[in-house]
């Protein structure tokens, strides 16, 4: 590699584990043993022959990979460019989560563990995750905020079916920062032989560059897929959802260093950015720590946490992901806040132009297309990322269905 | 001299007591301050309540809520510390995460603390490399001792470099697990206390987590120079309001 090369710039993780200024580990000594055996360990064990066999294979034969690319003509005829639908919904579970549970629960075998601990918010991941384990035959406890259980029933009788134990988060405001505590307290607790399975981009370093690895076969696969129908590996546009930002992390993985991919965040807006209910956390948040890991969240002027607010559960989180928030300072990807109505709206319409129903924080990223004119001649990536299923009954009290 | 030093170079085992600031009432930081000492505490910690503690139990994290709920702020702390020398003088260490002390900023977290006579700083979730290369000359700027955890799982070459970098003492973890009362310990926790012993650290040791009662404090301070507790106490002002301290301390040291 030339020296012009070698310096080139980078949005990846740099090797202390930061994304620019933001990610790093800021855990309690407690948690240093865990996150530095995985630190030490995740990058060989993912690239041995033997796990890329087993990795592979799985996402082939279980998942159901690779996803479709799929030319969603009506909505391009709406919007007047050439739409391309990635579609995660059509992954075992529904969503892009299985991916990084598959790889997560794959690494822990090879770490020789035996008990795994999740959060979850909506419960995406919490499937997800209790999927694997019933898989691979391991104890799976999830914790999920006490107020998400009761919103939620449908995703908790779910992962109960799959043999998971669901564990109520009662401290704090209920939700899934405070579900996240309480499975880093429950590390704490079992440091031997437990993994914790973090459920997006976020955490202390390994986990925001682990994650987005797993996730890394969306834009691996867009890349093959574009160039078949395209005749060239890269779209002009790359848009997806940010919750913690694993999905996005995904369909961006491949594009970060490759500046003619313009990059598009979407965040949830709420009831409106400056409503008081939003999870806009680039433009809402300021720098600091959370969940172990530096990066931008919401908080009062004191430092403590805020609770963010959005009509999808998968997107109230009061952090990003550190690559996030680093794409975002750096200004290498765009960010478009999206209100709940607006992404209602822009979900019928998916489901009435394509018959494709898709997830709410889905939903957000569709949105993108009344708010931001493309050429003609562009090619837009959207990341599907999950399906719908787990929100009718959103969508039928917002809609009176 | 820092207090926290002379205070450890006493002939005597150390009984450190933390309690949240601004509970159970908004305005009972200093009483207890002064109760504590006034009934033969050697040292305090007190707690600045974060939303999300990582690192402790139940009880802290109900008290650090209910802080919180109260109005307890950084500001609000340094305000009620603001003439806490006129009236103590045992060593005070802070403890807190590091998100509210970085919104502060962190030098003038530490210039405050410096003002007001805080001796130290115990901050679970500040990485010790971040530590080292990037706040270590601020602390020593402001003259804070900075104090940091081992747990039973920390590595020995990892326990040097703490004891290589630390200037006060060492908080030793008593077991893995977050804050939280217990009524005994178990003999690998017996192990592990006279492991560290026999390491013959620079810095002295003082074990906490887990300890709540004379018992325990007589147990963690056989090899160990100290000892903390917290949650036991959260519970008792709980239970008896600010104005029970005596009791409280009383039944460990009597
Ligand atoms: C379908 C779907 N999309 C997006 C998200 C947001 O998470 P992330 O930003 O990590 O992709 C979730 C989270 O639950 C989800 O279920």
């Amino acid at each position: 590699m030339g020296k012009i090369e070698a310096m080139k710039k980078t949005y990846h993780v740099n090797e202390k584990g930061y994304y620019g200024n933001f990610g790093g580990a800021y855990i309690p000594e407690m948690l240093y043993p865990n996150v530095e055996e995985l630190r030490k360990h995740y990058l060989q064990i993912m690239y041995e022959d033997s796990f890329q066999k087993e990795f592979k294979q799985l996402l082939k034969d279980y998942v159901g990979r690779p996803s479709p690319l799929f030319h969603a003509e009506r909505l391009s005829q709406k919007y007047h460019t050439k739409i391309y639908l990635k579609r995660e919904d059509l992954n075992h579970t529904g969503a892009h989560k299985v991916n990084n549970t598959i790889g997560q629960i794959l690494m822990a075998k090879r770490l020789g563990k035996t008990r795994i601990i999740a959060e979850t918010g909506a419960g995406q991941h919490g499937v997800a995750t209790a999927t694997v384990c019933a898989l691979m035959g391991m104890k799976c406890i999830v914790y999920m905020g006490e107020i998400d259980i009761s919103r939620q029933a449908p995703n908790v009788a779910r992962m109960k079916m799959l043999g998971a134990e669901v564990r109520a988060a009662k401290s704090g405001s209920k939700t899934l920062k405070d579900a996240t505590n309480e499975a880093i307290r429950d590390w704490i607790s079992n440091p031997l032989d437990t993994h914790y399975i973090i459920g997006s981009v976020v955490g202390p370093h390994p986990y925001p560059d682990m994650v987005a690895r797993f996730q890394a076969v969306i834009s691996e696969e867009i890349e093959w897929q574009l160039q078949e129908k395209e005749g060239r590996s890269y779209p002009d546009h790359v848009i997806a959802c940010v919750g913690g930002g694993s999905n996005a992390a995904g369909a961006f993985y491949q594009y970060l260093d490759d500046e003619r991919v313009n990059l598009i965040a979407v965040e949830a807006a709420g009831k409106g950015i400056h409503s008081g209910e939003s999870a806009a956390t680039s433009v809402l948040g300021e720098d600091g720590i959370i969940h172990g890991s530096r990066t931008l969240l919401m908080q009062t002027k004191d430092g403590q946490i805020t609770e963010p607010y959005s009509i999808s559960a998968g997107l109230d989180y009061p952090g990003v992901g550190p690559m996030h928030a680093h794409l975002y300072e750096s200004k290498r990807a765009e960010f478009i806040s999206i209100t709940d109505d607006e992404a209602m709206t822009a979900g019928l319409e998916l489901s009435q132009l394509e018959g494709i129903i898709p997830a709410i924080e889905t939903s957000h990223a569709l949105a993108v297309f009344e708010q931001r004119k493309f050429k003609p001649e562009e090619i837009v990536v959207l990341n599907l990322s999950g399906r719908g299923d787990k929100d009718l009954d959103t969508y039928i009290k917002y809609f009176n269905l | 001299m820092n207090r926290i030093n002379q205070k450890l170079q006493e002939d005597k085992k150390l009984l450190s007591i933390y309690f949240t600031a601004g509970f159970p009432k908004l305005h009972d930081t200093v009483s207890i301050i002064e109760n504590l000492e006034k009934n033969g505490v050697d040292m305090i910690e007190i707690g600045l309540p974060f939303s999300d503690p990582l690192a402790d139990g139940p009880t802290i994290q109900a008290s650090s809520t209910q802080a919180l709920k109260n109005g307890m702020t950084s500001k609000l702390l340094f305000e009620q510390l603001a003439n806490i020398r006129q009236s103590v003088s045992i060593p005070l260490i802070i403890m807190g995460y590091l998100n509210p002390m970085m919104q502060y900023g962190i030098e003038a977290f530490c210039a405050k603390c410096k003002e007001v006579g805080v001796d130290g700083l115990i901050i679970p979730d500040m990485p010790v490399d971040v530590y080292h290369e990037q706040y270590q000359k601020t602390f020593e700027k402001y003259g804070l001792i900075n104090i940091f955890l081992i747990t039973p799982q920390t590595s020995e070459e990892r326990i040097r470099f703490i004891d290589s970098i630390s200037n006060g003492f060492i908080y030793m973890v008593s077991s893995a697990g977050t804050t939280g009362a217990k009524n005994s310990f178990s003999d690998s926790q017996a192990t592990y206390f006279e492991r560290i012993g026999a390491m013959n650290l620079k810095n002295p040791q003082i074990v906490g987590f887990g300890i709540s009662n004379k018992d325990t404090f007589t147990q963690a301070t056989q090899k160990a120079k100290g000892a903390i507790i917290g949650s036991a106490f959260i519970k008792h002002l709980s239970e008896h309001g600010a104005t029970s301290v005596k009791e409280f301390v009383d039944g460990i040291l009597k």
